[in-house]
This record gives structure tokens, C-alpha cells and sequence, in this order.
């Protein structure tokens, strides 16, 4: 892994840090009484706030998972570094779509 | 090895969580059908699975991140130890809430 990708993964585990912690707390909240999806939507549509948090976090993950599947394909696959290199990138880039997505769903109004 | 095996299985999952929020894009109604099924006690279970991994993922990052940037390097297994032992219970107490 090159300097570049370390500081990336680092910098985005360092932000997602206290996003997970909120996301557990909100895993334990959601699920003191059966899930369903008037609750969950009511919460999250037209709500700025939501959309800033889920944001950000699937910015960071998309990033940091990409690098991560990047660094496993490189040390315990056969894959060589530019094969390695590009799974990941096309991994992170489906991530963020992907994330993007559903953002949209559970966010716009 | 736990960390990295961590991240593997959230990054397998991740697309899909992904996938079962966009069923609500139209309406509630998909998502609300997904969440039915998702009431079988095996996949309640698996759910407890990914918060342990989830746990046990953050507690090993914040785990590396202290050793690179502290000067701290005494009790690093049992740090390691200490987050899965933790990531159990948060799980099992997830567990105990769903069923």
C-alpha cells in the first residue's frame, strides 16, 4: 500500500469512528420495538441533518472499503497490484452509487 | 487477521444493506415487505452477526489508530481481547432485544 492509500484509509476510519458509534446507538434505538418503514422514513425524509450523516459516512466507507478490498486482493489473492488496484476502485465506486441510492430512497421527500 | 476478516464480511454486506434501503425509493411499501422477512429468527441472527463484526471492526480500528498515533505500545493483545469480548456482549445484548 503507497503512502497516499494509508493516509486515506487512516483519515477516513478516524471520521467514521464516531458515525459507527451513532450508527450502533441507532441500530439499538430502531430496534427496541419491531422495524418497520414508516418509522424509519419518518425519521430520516426531509431531513437535512440525515442526509449529512449518511452523507459523509458513505463518502468515507466507499473510500475506505475500496482500499481495504484493494490491500486483501493484493496480499491474499493473485491478482497483481494494477488488477488489485482497479477491483477496488470499481468496488468503491459501486459502494458510493450504490450508497448514494439509498440515501435518496430513505432521505428525499 | 480478526480485523481484516471483519471488514471482509462488511464489505460483502454493505452493497446489499445498500440495495434493502433503496427499496424504499418509491414507497415505503418494498422496504417494509423486506422488513417482514427479515423478522426469521436466522436472519435476526445473522443481523447479530454483522453488529459483532461491525463492533469488533471499529474497536480493532481504533485500536490500530491509537498504536500509530500514541505512544502506547503495552497491552496490545489484550486490547484485542478486550474489543472482542466487547463486540460479543454488544451483540448478544442486540440479540436478546430482537428475539
Amino acid at each position: 500500500m503507497n503512502v497516499q492509500l494509508y493516509v486515506w484509509q487512516r483519515l477516513t476510519a478516524a471520521v467514521m469512528a464516531p458515525l459507527v458509534l451513532l450508527h450502533i446507538a441507532v441500530i439499538f434505538y430502531a430496534t427496541r420495538q419491531d422495524l418497520t418503514a414508516a418509522d424509519i422514513l419518518s425519521r430520516t425524509r426531509g431531513s437535512i441533518a440525515w442526509a449529512s450523516y449518511y452523507g459523509l459516512f458513505v463518502a468515507a466507507v466507499s473510500i475506505h472499503a475500496a482500499i481495504g478490498v484493494r490491500n486483501i486482493l493484493a496480499e491474499w489473492s493473485p491478482l497483481k497490484n494494477r488488477r488489485a488496484d482497479l477491483t477496488g476502485a470499481v468496488f468503491g465506486l459501486a459502494l458510493a452509487v450504490l450508497g448514494c441510492r439509498a440515501i435518496a430512497a430513505v432521505v428525499l421527500p | 487477521m480478526v480485523h481484516r476478516v471483519s471488514g471482509l464480511g462488511l464489505a460483502i454486506f454493505l452493497p446489499l444493506h445498500f440495495l434493502a434501503l433503496g427499496l424504499a425509493i418509491h414507497d415505503g411499501a418494498g422496504l417494509d415487505s423486506f422488513l417482514r422477512w427479515s423478522d426469521q429468527p436466522l436472519v435476526k441472527l445473522a443481523e447479530g452477526g454483522l453488529v459483532f463484526l461491525l463492533t469488533v471492526h471499529l474497536l480493532g480500528g481504533l485500536r490500530v489508530l491509537v498504536i500509530e498515533n500514541f505512544d502506547w505500545r503495552d497491552g496490545q493483545k489484550q486490547l484485542a481481547t478486550v474489543a472482542a469480548a466487547v463486540s460479543a456482549i454488544v451483540a448478544f445484548i442486540f440479540l436478546v432485544r430482537v428475539f
